[in-house]
Order: C-alpha cells, then sequence, then structure tokens
C-alpha cells in the first residue's frame, strides 16, 4: 500500500513538472490476490503489485494524455512530455469545459485490516472447505476468492486533491452435480460481510435440488428473479442507458421517458457511491464528489448521471460519475452508474413463489448482451438453476432457456420485492438488489444437443 | 533485465519451487479516437513489469510486479512460492506438464510500416477525414473512429532453460455511424463491431483499411436502416458475411475447444464445453464442407506469434477436418490430463500445441484462442447468392450471446438483405438468427473462396479471474447455412 502522504507528494511533484495549462493526475494502485479452483482443487493462485498513473493535461481546449505504471521521476516525466505533446497536435475541441474545480469531499470508511491482510493460506482453507463439502456431497465445486487493497487519488492544478483507500473481497461459485448446478456470489470491503462457506453450501444445495431438469417450452411465464438475475438488469440499466451520454445521443432507455411511469411503482433504482453497504467510492476519476443521483423513483425514470463534460453540456454540474478519462474508449462511454442500489420491498423469497400459480424460479442469467438500446432488451441464457413453481410451491428443476426480453417493460411487471439485499458484483460496478417477482418475462428459445 | 530474470528463477528454485518460468512485459499502446467531429482523446500507455510462475510441493502459484528491481524478483518469487505451498494444502495430485520445454530464440512481427513511425497528424487526418464524411450524411445522430496501435516485447525465460526474446506488433481501425430515428437507434460498424478491425501488421493495414473511402457508404446504410423492413420471423437458408462468419467461429467452435474449459476449470466464469473428450475424433461437428484449424503462424492474423507464454512454438494444429471434430487447443498441463484421460491416438500426443497467452505481466497464461479458421471453399460470393434461391444475407455482428456450454447461441447483425431468385432485394433491419452449434455447423453448405477469407481480428476475448482479454484471429469467409431460424425483434 502506498498511503496518502506518498501519493500527495507524488502527485503535486508530478503537477509541478507540466508545463500545462491544466493538469490532471489520475492514480491508481491496487494489491490483491485471487484463488481459483475447480473440479474441488486450486487451480490457480496469483497475486499482484500494480500502480498506474493517468496524465492528462490541457494546453487550451487541446486535450492529450498518457499512462505510466512506472513510479520513477523519470517515468513521470516522460509520461507528461508525451501527453503535452500529444495535446500540441489536436485540434481544439470546442466543447472541453475545463478541468473540475475542487469541492468538499467526505471521507467514506470502506478499508479492512482483515481483507488487507488475508494470506493465500487463508485463502485456501475458505475455499478447501467449499471443495470438500461439496465432493462429501458427490459435488464439484469451482469458483474464485480474491481479496485486495485499492487506493485512488485524484489531483489536479485548480487545487483538486482527492483520495480513497479500500478493501474488496468477492467470492464465487458454480457447483456442478451430474446434470444439475448451482451458484452463489457476494461482494464486500468488510470480510465479516463474505460467508465464504455459507455460499458455498447455498450453492451446493442448489446443485443438489438442480438434478434431472425436465424439458420446458419456451414462452411468457410469470418469474420469480433471485438478486443474481436482477443484477442483471440493473447493471445493464446502468450501463446501456442511465448516462447522459447516451440520453443526449438519443440511444438510451431513458430517452422519452424522463418523468413518465414506465416501470411499476414498487420501482425505485439509484446509485451512490457513498453508501457503505456497498463498495464505496467517494469521489470519481475527475475528483469530483460522487452524489447520489435517483435514476428511477417509484417507477419514473428520473436522471441519468452526469460527469463534467456532459454536465456542461447542460449546463449544470458533474454528478460525479466520471469513468478514467486518459483512455479514449473507456472516455467515449460517458458517464457510468457503477454504484447502484435498488429499494427493498417486504416479500420472502419464499412469500413470491406462494404467489405464483405456475411460474418460473430463476437463479442467475448469463451472456446476456444488448439487442437494442431504446427498449434495453437483452438476450441472454439462464443458468444454475431454474425451477417449475407450481401453485405456489417449487415443484421440480427445469432446462436452461434463452430469453429476449425489454428490461424496462420487464421492471413494468414487478408485482413484488424482495426485503433482503444482496451486494454483487459480477456486473458493471457493484448493486445492492432485492429478489424481484414479475407477472411475465419472454423465454425464445430451449437448447437440444442433436447426436453424433 | 537478464539479471531481474535469473534473480527471479533462482529465488524461486532456492525457496523449493520444481519448475518456475518468469515473464518480463513492455506494452506500449497508443490510441486514437475521434467522436462527432472532436478529437476525444490521444493516449499512450506505458506498461511493464513481471509475472513469475511456479510449481511447488506439486501445485501452481503465480505472484506480479511492476517494480523492476532484483530485491523485488526475489520477493515476487518467494510469494509466488508461498502461494504455490497454499494452493498444494488441497491438492489432488501434482502437477503434470510433461518432458521439459527448451527453447531460445527470438520473434518480430514483421511489418512494412512500423506504426509507431508514422506522425500522429498523419492518423488524425485520416480519422478526421473519416468522421466528417459519415457525418456528412443527413441523419447521423453520432460517429466515432478510431485506431489503435501496439508494441509488446516480452523476454520469457523458465528453469528448463528456455530464453526467449518476442516482439508483436499490432495495428487496429474502425468507424462507427449512429441514426437515431423516432423509436429506432440503428449503428453501421466498418471494417467491424465492437470498435476495430485489427491485426498483427504494420501501417500498411491501416492504409488498405481506407477508412474515409468506406464512411459515406456505411453513414447512408445506417440511416437506411431506420426505415428498413424487419427480418421476418421464420426458418430460411441464411448467408452470413465474413466478419459474422468470423464471429461465429470465435463463440462456436473456438471456445468450447479450449482444453482448460473442457476440463471444468473455467466452470464458475467463462462455463464449460459441449465438446467433451470423448467426443475427440467422433463427433460430427459441422458438415464435410467445414474444415477448421488454430493457426498461430498464419502472417498477420492477430493470433499470431513465435512461441506461446509456456515457450512452446506456434503451431498450427487441425480442429475441424471435414466436419469430424479431431482436435483441441492444449497447454502443458492439459495436453498431459487428455493423455492420462483417453491414452495416445492421433488426436492425443499429451505435448501442447502451443497456445497459452497471459493478457500481461499481471496475469497467469490460459489456454486462448491463437487464430481459429474456417478454411476457405470453392464459391465466389456472387456465385453463391446467385445459387440461393430464397433466404437473408446477414453481416457485422450486433450482438453475441451463447450459453455456458456454448450450444445454444443467438447473434443479432447490423444489416441484412433478403434474397430473392438468387438476387440481393430489399434491405431488413434487426437480424437476429439463432440455433444449436453442431445443428448449425452441419447445416453448412457452402464455403466462400480464398478470395474473400480474411483474417479478422478480435481484441477483446475475455476469459479467465483476474479477467483477461486476449487477441484473437479468425480467417473465415462468407458461408450458406440451411434452415435457419430468423427473427427480428426491438
Amino acid at each position: 500500500m502506498l498511503g496518502e502522504s506518498y501519493i500527495r507528494e507524488l502527485m503535486e511533484k508530478a503537477l509541478r513538472l507540466s508545463p500545462a495549462d491544466e493538469t490532471e493526475i489520475v492514480l491508481e494502485a491496487h494489491d490483491s490476490a485471487l484463488t481459483r479452483f475447480a473440479n474441488n482443487t486450486i487451480h490457480q493462485n496469483v497475486a499482484e503489485v500494480n500502480t498506474e498513473i493517468a496524465v492528462r493535461v490541457v494546453l487550451g481546449k487541446r486535450v492529450g494524455s498518457a499512462i505510466t505504471n512506472r513510479l520513477t521521476q523519470e517515468a513521470l516525466e516522460k509520461a507528461i512530455e508525451e501527453a503535452v505533446a500529444l495535446a500540441r497536435l489536436q485540434p481544439e475541441n470546442p466543447e472541453f469545459p475545463g478541468l473540475p474545480e475542487p469541492q468538499p469531499i467526505q471521507p467514506v470508511a470502506a478499508f479492512d485490516e482483515a481483507v488487507a491482510g488475508a494470506t493465500p493460506e487463508w485463502r485456501a482453507r475458505a475455499v478447501g472447505a467449499v471443495c470438500r463439502l461439496a465432493e462429501s456431497m458427490g459435488a464439484s465445486a469451482a469458483g474464485a476468492l480474491s481479496t485486495g487493497i485499492y487506493e485512488l487519488a485524484v489531483a489536479n492544478s485548480r487545487g483538486v486533491f482527492a483520495y480513497h483507500a479500500g478493501t474488496e473481497a468477492h467470492f464465487t461459485t458454480v457447483v456442478m452435480r451430474d446434470e444439475g448446478s448451482g451458484y452463489a456470489h457476494r461482494a464486500a470491503w468488510r470480510l465479516a460481510d463474505l460467508d465464504v462457506e455459507t455460499l458455498g453450501r447455498s450453492a451446493i444445495d442448489k446443485a443438489l435440488r438442480n438434478q434431472n431438469p425436465r424439458p420446458i417450452e419456451p414462452g411468457v411465464y410469470p418469474v420469480v428473479l433471485e438478486p443474481y438475475a436482477v443484477d442483471d438488469i440493473l447493471s445493464w440499466l446502468g450501463y446501456a442507458g442511465a448516462g447522459a451520454l447516451a440520453v443526449q445521443e438519443g440511444r438510451s432507455w431513458m430517452n422519452d421517458r424522463i418523468g413518465r411511469p414506465v416501470m411499476s411503482p414498487l420501482v425505485t433504482i439509484w446509485d451512490d457511491g457513498r453508501d457503505p453497504a456497498g463498495l464505496p467510492l467517494p469521489f470519481d476519476f475527475e475528483g469530483v464528489p460522487r452524489q447520489r443521483v435517483v435514476i428511477v423513483e417509484k417507477g419514473v425514470p428520473q436522471s441519468p448521471v452526469y460527469d463534467t463534460m456532459t454536465a456542461a453540456r447542460e449546463g449544470r454540474r458533474s454528478t460525479g460519475h466520471a469513468l478514467p478519462r486518459s483512455r479514449p474508449q473507456t472516455a467515449s462511454l460517458g458517464p457510468i452508474p457503477l454504484h447502484l442500489f435498488m429499494a427493498p420491498g417486504e416479500a420472502t423469497l419464499e412469500e413470491m413463489i406462494r404467489q405464483v400459480d405456475r411460474g418460473l424460479y430463476i437463479t442467475r442469467f448469463w451472456y446476456t448482451r444488448l439487442v437494442h438500446p431504446r427498449d434495453c432488451v437483452l438476450t441472454g441464457m439462464t443458468r444454475d438453476g431454474v425451477f417449475w413453481i407450481e401453485k405456489g410451491e417449487i415443484a421440480y428443476p427445469v432446462q436452461n432457456l434463452r430469453f429476449t426480453q425489454g428490461y424496462v417493460p420487464a421492471l413494468a411487471q414487478v408485482r413484488a420485492v424482495g426485503k433482503e439485499r444482496w451486494v454483487l458484483s459480477e456486473g458493471f460496478g457493484f448493486t445492492c438488489v432485492p429478489a424481484l417477482l414479475l407477472e411475465a418475462f419472454t423465454f425464445t428459445g430451449v437448447t437440444e444437443l442433436p447426436g453424433r | 533485465m537478464k539479471e531481474l530474470l535469473e534473480r527471479a528463477l533462482n529465488a524461486a528454485q532456492l525457496r523449493g519451487a520444481s519448475y518456475a518460468d518468469v515473464r518480463l512485459v513492455h506494452r506500449i499502446e497508443q490510441s486514437l479516437l475521434v467522436r462527432n467531429g472532436v478529437v476525444q482523446g490521444i493516449s499512450q500507455i506505458e506498461d511493464m513489469g513481471f509475472g513469475v510462475r511456479v510449481i511447488a510441493d506439486g501445485a501452481w502459484g503465480f505472484a506480479s510486479s511492476a517494480r523492476l528491481t532484483l530485491e523485488e524478483a526475489e520477493q515476487v518469487a518467494g510469494r509466488a512460492v508461498q502461494i504455490a505451498k497454499a494452493s498444494a494444502l488441497f491438492k489432488k495430485e501434482d502437477v503434470d506438464i510433461g518432458p521439459p520445454v527448451i527453447q531460445r530464440g527470438t520473434y518480430r512481427t514483421p511489418v512494412q510500416i512500423d506504426p509507431f513511425t508514422v506522425p500522429l497528424e498523419k492518423k488524425l487526418e485520416i480519422l478526421l477525414a473519416a468522421d466528417a464524411a459519415m457525418r456528412a450524411v443527413k441523419g447521423i445522430a453520432a460517429t466515432e473512429a478510431e485506431m489503435v496501435f501496439i508494441r509488446e516485447r516480452k523476454i520469457f525465460a523458465s528453469t528448463e532453460g528456455s530464453w526467449i526474446e518476442q516482439e508483436i506488433i499490432e495495428s487496429g481501425c474502425g468507424i462507427e455511424a449512429l441514426a437515431v430515428g423516432p423509436d429506432e437507434v440503428q449503428r453501421r460498424s466498418y471494417p467491424n463491431s465492437v470498435g476495430r478491425h485489427q491485426m498483427t501488421r504494420g501501417w500498411e493495414f491501416i492504409e488498405e483499411c481506407n477508412l474515409p473511402g468506406h464512411a459515406p457508404r456505411i453513414a447512408e446504410e445506417a440511416v437506411a436502416l431506420l426505415t428498413a423492413d424487419p427480418c421476418p420471423d421464420t426458418v430460411t437458408t441464411v448467408i452470413l458475411g465474413g466478419s459474422q462468419v468470423a464471429l461465429q467461429i470465435h463463440e462456436s467452435c473456438g471456445h468450447p475447444i479450449e482444453l482448460d474449459r473442457v476440463l471444468g476449470t473455467e466452470a464458475a466464469y467463462a462455463g464449460t464445453s459441449f465438446l467433451t473428450p470423448e467426443k475427440l475424433g467422433t463427433f460430427r461437428y459441422g458438415s464435410e464442407v467445414v474444415n477448421i484449424t488454430a493457426d498461430a503462424t498464419l502472417p498477420g492474423g492477430l493470433g499470431t506469434f513465435g512461441w506461446d507464454d509456456e515457450g512452446v512454438p506456434a503451431q498450427r494444429v487441425d480442429i475441424v477436418k471435414e466436419g469430424l471434430f479431431v482436435g483441441y487447443m492444449t497447454s502443458r498441463e492439459t495436453a498431459r490430463q487428455l493423455l492420462r484421460l483417453l491414452g495416445p491416438s492421433p488426436y492425443v500426443t499429451g505435448l501442447s500445441n502451443g497456445t497459452m497467452r497471459a493478457s500481461g505481466w499481471n496475469r497467469i497464461p490460459l489456454i486462448r484462442m491463437t487464430n481459429v479458421n474456417l478454411l476457405p471453399g470453392t464459391w465466389r460470393l456472387e456465385d453463391l447468392i446467385a445459387d440461393t434461391e430464397e433466404g437473408i444475407f446477414m453481416d457485422t455482428n450486433r450482438s453475441w450471446s451463447i450459453d455456458d456450454k456454448r450450444l445454444n447461441f443467438q447473434f443479432g447483425c447490423e444489416i441484412a438483405w433478403e434474397i430473392k431468385g438468387g438476387k440481393l432485394t430489399r434491405m431488413l433491419k434487426n437480424p437476429i438468427y439463432t440455433g444449436i452449434t453442431p445443428e448449425f455447423w452441419r447445416s453448412c453448405d457452402a464455403v466462400c473462396n480464398a478470395d474473400h477469407w480474411v483474417i479478422w481480428g478480435t481484441p477483446n476475448c475475455g476469459k479467465g479471474q483476474p479477467s483477461q482479454l486476449a487477441h484473437t484471429g479468425h480467417g473465415a469467409a462468407p458461408a450458406r447455412f440451411r434452415n435457419v431460424r430468423v427473427f427480428s425483434r426491438k
């Protein structure tokens, strides 16, 4: 871990070295490790220490950037020189609003010594317990357990200096037995919030119940979605349309829907990078404090999130959702919400199942891809546990289905929302989401393997 | 740097490693992006570090660092051994990587013009010209034009005595035009979608792509798509354009032949494979016109190199021969596992076919596609269309989704045309086709000839935890498939 005072000194030195009109330095440091297992044994075990410094310089309205992962004075000088040389070559960007001014940033505690101190032996024992349990049940576990420290600092020549150090731990497992499989995943910044063994047990239990799946016809069914599937819905709504650039270019699901009731009144979605219930990061990659932005309030789309550039276009202030600006491909995505929350309801999973006469219980979606942006239509597969619900009870497992479904119209069909929420990190950023009961969800295909 | 690598190997052995390798990687990536007539950014990324991979107590360990000092080399090697010993707490059997692989040599991507010697002004001039040509078309709402150039120098050394130095150079470019109607969004891309087409070639590749020359056409097509008829919902004959065939190969053949997936080590993330070992040499993957190779020696392919990241030489391997499934992509460890599982045969040698690659110094090598190619057939495209009484021609991928065993796929394209009486007729929007992998490839009855064959580059293939993006190539020509379910969905 580099620490705030070292990083501040390094960044101040870099700012002094720059001859540009304006300069921004973004430093990201990782010290992370991951233990990967499959077939009930550890097969990959890796560790990484890396620091990346991104320099963005401004000459008038010309912007250039360079990135290095070397911390020497020589490397910093070279990066600044390269950024300046690149900026000089560019035509002016008349839209460039300048680097942001400093704003007060309230720190958020998100550092856990237990995560920072997690050893390879601790990770091995934690996943080993899951593997042994799976083996004792005749199942095969695969997955990954990661722990790491992350530092982000942003400084610019207008006086911005923002620093955050956090920890993260993630666990994912897929447990397979014969034809069926189960899944569990969670993310946390506190180790105490990541109960690896309990998660492993839930995946094993799902795999054991998911045996001899029966065929099922594609069609429109009521569905109970576990939070894993809801994570996919929120992630795509955020990535593919809840950023201001997508709205400004007319390719967002929010276009023509802001202020109109288009989802169930049970649906409220917001982004909050400061809430310690998630994986907090109190400022964005321009050093602007993250605001809590309500994206959907009781079924009514409210507002996308903004960075400095998209905010300037509309004469408003950034909400603190800039992605790293120094990589053109990332910058071209515009601002994206990475800390998404959905308001909980009052139902338990069992209560939701009881409300379904004939329908499906879905564990998760897999390999979902955007088919059409304006309705946020996705196609993907179910995976790791689909069950038929008959007269309010789980009846038997069924085979996986392909779906093609607009996520906006899907959320118009919400009849109940779970009261428990899970913190998940399988999409873009993380989500904190409940289970949902939807009246209708469209499945468009099944899988049948032809013979030899 | 030689001292650093040797120090790492020595330290690993002293701490108990029975095998160690070290990769030192120095990568420079230059990106240029023009968006809506404005230079969105030009960046240069320099990334350097080393990773040490060891076997200790019969288990794998890996550690990496960007700090290039002798002390760090020792510490990282020690950390890798510590991690391996932790892995060994729950091992079932000792890792077996087979006989030693001792290689020494150098490889450099052959380029006519080093792209890093071309002035940025010239690069920007092309991007701005292409962008302006797209924006000149009425109805275009947003445009994007980009170039990427990569130079990766790496040294691989192992305790078995290998010392390999390589320099891989890549050049990539692409343009996109977005048209927005009252209730419709349409995108067209060139040469390929998802940003760009990329090859292990020099500046000459960018010049051949001629972005400004194709810009008006794709912008006009994007606008025309707004009012085109939707693709009908039917079962029909489909001819796929070359880049879409490349995507089809990547998803439905390239991934399921990765032997690590097959053996379950990617089960929790990327998934497994329907091409299970007992199918090797017996399973009819496609029709007799379907011949697929994995070829890391193909000049210009994005998956072309001298040696893989285990120090195994680049090779050309048969994967599907006249429709029969005959080969996997393997590593040193998985090749041995397959040998133990199936015993020796014409398809099982126990030796790696050289497909292990890591996305950088800080990642462990995995089995990655090299250039997985559908070999050319005999048809000219115009003859193939003329030979098709009724059907749909689809081109340029827009969306892709496939299940975790790589069987059930659904792919959308940017554009399609109806084929009637052997001619391309009306344009169709939002075309989607879906199928089951072997059923689909068995329905392939024609592949276009070498004149239409392009080695398409995929610079964004995700796999592994922590996530790795690999650069893969796919030689492909347009091909025809019968009885395909097609539809359109907004």
